[in-house]
């Protein structure tokens, strides 16, 4: 029953990812062909830009509704290839905890940065203004 | 070494498809870019916790990566996403039970479920091979 539930929860994450990464990837990796069309921007890291879409709170609210998706899919689906080796019932535990405790405090550090990055309005400011 | 006949394949077992064909090609690399993706994902976090340091901090690390052989990598996170993300779309309907066709009687020729779905798999890759494709244009674009 567990792990059937956590099977329902890869899939669905897998669809939050679709079009959240789908998004994103759009945004970072067809700057050039978008900005061309008149979507989005054709250097989409540099800092000007990259602070405004932090600073935007559907912004922060996305990533990190696509950092815990991602992170459960990938490291269930991390956890399922290496349960697959036929490991023992101590090995598989493990490899559970270890999965789960990477995850929450990969989640824990990306969520602080997306919210601490949105509460310093200071730094569109320094952007805007001409500084690094 | 059994009745004759060697069933350890070795290398080529690890690669080869088999009488499984496609699908199981499709398998293999959708858990290799899977793979690919997680790795880059760990290390996209962190690098992205740059931006607590500011534009200086940022930018700085932006002239880090923004070295041709990171864009490569780049361009490679771009393929294996388009990839993953295509064929994932393909197993979660396989998963949820489309395309299997309607039940029957085993009559010759067979017709079974993985064939029945050919189709989608054929569609699927077409549309994963075009997304690669606007990928390698925009690299292209920003390499010129």
């Amino acid at each position: 029953m567990r792990e059937s539930r956590l099977w329902f929860w890869h899939i669905l994450a897998a669809i939050v990812i679709l079009f959240l990464l789908g998004m994103h990837m759009g945004t970072m990796h067809l700057g050039a062909i978008l900005s061309s069309i008149g979507f989005g921007s054709r250097d989409p890291v540099k800092s000007a830009d990259v602070f405004h879409r932090s600073q935007q709170l559907i912004y922060m609210i996305t990533y990190i509704l696509l950092l815990g998706s991602a992170l459960f899919h990938g490291l269930y689906g991390l956890r399922s290839m290496l349960f697959e080796l036929t490991l023992s019932k101590g090995m598989e535990k493990a490899i559970g905890s270890v999965c789960a405790v990477a995850g929450i405090v990969l989640f824990i550090y990306g969520t602080y940065v997306a919210v601490r990055v949105y509460q310093m309005p200071h730094l569109l400011a320094i952007v805007k203004g001409g500084q690094p | 070494m059994q009745n004759g006949l060697n069933n350890n394949l070795g290398f080529r077992g690890w690669i080869s498809g088999g009488r499984y064909g496609l699908d199981r090609y499709a398998y293999t690399l959708h858990r290799l870019t899977g793979l690919g993706i997680l790795a880059y994902f760990i290390m996209h976090i962190f690098v992205t916790g740059a931006r607590l340091g500011g534009p200086e901090q940022w930018n700085s690390r932006m002239a880090f990566f923004g070295r041709p052989i990171f864009k490569l990598g780049e361009l490679l996170v771009f393929l294996a996403f388009a990839f993953h993300a295509i064929n994932g779309i393909r197993l979660v309907i396989v998963e949820l039970g489309y395309m299997l066709g309607k039940p029957g009687l085993p009559a010759y020729p067979y017709s079974y479920s993985t064939l029945r779905q050919k189709p989608l798999f054929v569609v699927v890759m077409l549309v994963a091979a075009i997304l690669m494709i606007i990928g390698g244009a925009n690299f292209y674009s920003i390499m010129r």
